[in-house]
């Protein structure tokens, strides 16, 4: 639990304390949520470095960086050739635009959908989906002691609602594309919500994108992803915000029998960025898969939180993450396996691995293990090294020069992550980003 | 083409290397055999650049340049290739991917046009039959997951992709059963010709029935102590190197 300061409170701007009259206008239904989220989030305040779950990141520059909600119903204009500009090329299937956490329909276009699946905006659903968002929305975030998660509770008022019915399968992605072009350092509380009923199949990509790569900002986005029976999600979360911007995204999966969730992230921008991402595997049988890479380097941080909850038997769960720091960049990966006592035969797996590039990079790892049945498999491993001097002379040795072996090595370390994302649009860009990032990348370019 | 003079090496705090000698001209087919720790590998390691040995005294010039100053990919670009005692596996490289950028890196350091996909597969092709190496080998990581045997064919399958003019073997014979070997020196025996020279580094005379060298060194505490014509691969097989050691040790006295 935390114990908040005096000191703790001193900063202005909506991260000290949340004023009751800055909610947005609710419904009557959905407002004792809010209530309590901000009573919440006041009584928790921000996280310090002495609370163990962020042991390793500082967030006082979010709280200095004296954020302003953002404002409603103020239109920004941004025009299609911008939204196009930061996409994600090649991604096909329904667009939905983000402008500074706003829903812009203008930009956005819904193709057409099976029958009976809903995708529409988070202030369009608080009107016409009352009965959805009062099963399921807040349901898996909880918020008792996640100050942000507390944050985005409060105060989100914009996101999508997607749905998909029973037995239906969506096949293209759904792509969030938000688009940031603060010019103002503000707060945005993202909410997404995502309801795959039993044998349904659908992939929703998150797409986090600064307008010309700057902008002070947080992102504070929550993500909640309920998996039925038999059924298939996918999740994408890209972070490719300003260096200067923050990014806390909370993602939250429950999973019925049978079914199977994949979440995929990269995180590339970013000043300090945090990826909690929980799943719980709440029927017999269920499959997850947590993959993850993040590039960084100048002075960002990286920050991923998995919790990975096994409630029923014959879970198999899967932890996939790398990790490259280049500069005086941080990185950090915990990732929790939790078994309860009833879920015995859970497989569960968990790998983090870590390339430092320079001297001054570093990473904190920390797999966790909490099992409380006793037939069970469980691994986990955890790697920190310089890149392999051997595999660099091996290359050199049949001609190929210093900074195109490191290059190639770099790569082929994180394209096993990538390789792992089923979009294939994504790969190429994650791969193109990579090689721009890497001294030799041109010449990698035309050979792989 | 490689003239070593008196040359003095060292790993750490350890000299390995005492004073050797060792004239290659173009076209030879040079054998070094030794006992464990005399040498052998510390010699293919330092032509071929590995940064961990130290060059404290001595020369190696090689086509007229000196070879000690160039880096080693450098060498590889000046036809230096080595096929490793230990092939080094590199996870997520495909062998399509490596070799495509060593044959490109080599050829634009000679100052020669790249080649591209098309034709690169093409003589991949070529090369793989050569080698009896499956076509899978293409899309597979380097060296991950290849056994012993393979490990060591896939490294001669490199030396007939690259055409170096001097290729060094440390040690590729050790750990192949008969069939490995002999497809090892079918490639080996394919390659050789009057512009290309060879260091066949063994512990064991076997090879050399398959491969059989111009030359043979007997190499002991870090120098050459004996050279001689193949006839010395069967007399040391009849007599082992603790003949070569004792005649070494009681002259020294």
């Amino acid at each position: 639990m935390t114990t908040m300061t005096i000191q703790d409170h001193q900063q202005a701007g909506p991260l000290a304390e949340l004023n009751p009259a800055s909610l947005p206008q609710s419904p009557a239904w959905l407002q004792p949520m809010r209530e309590q989220a901000l009573a919440r989030f006041n009584k928790l305040g921000l996280p310090t470095t002495r609370d163990e779950d962020w042991r390793f990141t500082n967030v006082a520059p979010i709280r200095d960086a004296l954020l302003e909600l953002s404002p409603n119903g103020q239109a920004v204009t941004l025009s299609q050739r911008d939204a196009d500009t930061c996409a994600v090329p090649g991604v096909t299937g329904s667009r939905l635009v983000f402008v500074n956490g706003r829903f812009n329909a203008s930009l956005s276009s819904i193709k057409p959908l099976p029958q009976g699946v809903r995708v529409l905006s988070l202030a369009e659903a608080i009107e016409t989906e009352q009965a959805l968002l009062k099963t399921h929305l807040g349901k898996l975030a909880d918020f008792e002691d996640q100050p942000f998660t507390a944050l985005n509770a409060a105060l989100a008022d914009d996101g999508v609602v997607v749905c998909v019915p029973r037995g239906k399968q969506v096949d293209e992605p759904i792509y969030l594309l938000n688009i940031t072009t603060a010019d103002k350092p503000l707060l945005i509380n993202p909410r997404n919500l995502i309801v795959v009923e039993e044998s349904a199949a659908v992939t929703v990509i998150e797409d986090y994108v600064s307008l010309n790569g700057e902008g002070v900002y947080l992102n504070n986005a929550v993500t909640e992803v309920v998996v039925g029976d038999n059924a298939h999600a996918t999740h994408y979360m890209l972070d490719r915000e300003s260096t200067e911007a923050f990014n806390i995204s909370s993602l939250y999966s429950r999973q019925g029998r049978d079914s199977r969730f994949e979440s995929h992230t990269a995180l590339l921008g970013g000043s300090i960025v945090r990826n909690n991402v929980t799943s719980v595997l709440d029927g017999e049988g269920a499959w997850s898969q947590l993959n993850g890479l993040y590039v960084i380097r100048g002075d960002q941080t990286a920050d991923n939180h998995m919790r990975v909850v096994h409630a029923k038997p014959h879970g198999d769960s899967r932890q996939f993450y790398k990790g490259i720091m280049n500069d005086r960049a941080k990185g950090v990966f915990r990732g929790r396996i939790v078994v309860d006592p009833d879920a015995q035969k859970t497989d569960a797996k968990q790998s983090n691995q870590n390339l430092l590039l320079s001297p001054d990079a570093g990473v904190n790892t920390d797999p966790q293990l909490e099992i409380f049945a006793d037939d069970v498999k469980c691994t986990h491993g955890a790697t920190i090294g310089q890149l392999n001097e051997e595999q660099v002379f091996y290359l050199r040795s049949r001609g190929v020069p210093y900074d195109t072996a490191r290059a190639m090595i770099i790569y082929a370390f994180a394209s096993e992550t990538i390789d792992r994302m089923g979009c294939e649009p994504i790969r190429r860009l994650l791969k193109g980003q990579l090689l721009d990032r890497l001294p030799a990348g041109e010449v990698l370019k035309k050979i792989l | 083409m490689l003239e070593i003079k008196n040359l003095h090496a060292r790993i750490e705090d350890n000299e390995i290397l005492k004073g050797l000698d060792l004239t290659i001209n173009p076209g030879e087919v040079h054998s070094i055999m030794g006992p464990n720790g005399s040498g052998k590998s510390t010699l293919a390691q330092v032509l071929a650049g590995r940064e961990d040995y130290e060059v404290t005294e001595g020369s190696i010039t090689y086509n007229g340049k000196d070879l000690l100053d160039l880096s080693p990919d450098e060498r590889a670009g000046e036809g230096v290739f080595m096929a490793f005692q230990y092939p080094v596996e590199i996870p997520g490289v495909t062998n399509t991917q490596f070799l495509h950028a060593a044959i490109n890196a080599q050829r634009k350091y000679r100052g020669q046009d790249e080649i591209d996909a098309i034709e690169f597969l093409k003589l991949a092709k070529q090369k793989r039959q050569m080698m009896k190496i499956d076509d899978s080998l293409l899309s597979r990581s380097v060296n991950e997951g290849f056994s012993g045997g393979e490990k060591k064919r896939h490294e001669i399958y490199q030396m007939a992709m690259l055409e170096p003019k001097l290729a060094i073997l440390d040690e590729t014979d050790s750990g192949l059963d008969i069939d490995a070997l002999r497809i090892v020196a079918d490639g080996v025996n394919s390659l050789r010709g009057s512009d290309r020279s060879f260091v066949v580094i063994t512990h064991y005379q076997r090879l050399l029935s398959y491969v059989v060298p111009d030359f043979i060194h007997v190499l002991y505490k870090g120098k050459i102590v004996r050279s001689g014509g193949k006839e010395l691969a069967l007399e040391l097989e009849e007599k082992g190197y603790a003949w070569i050691e004792e005649q070494i040790e009681a002259a020294a006295v």
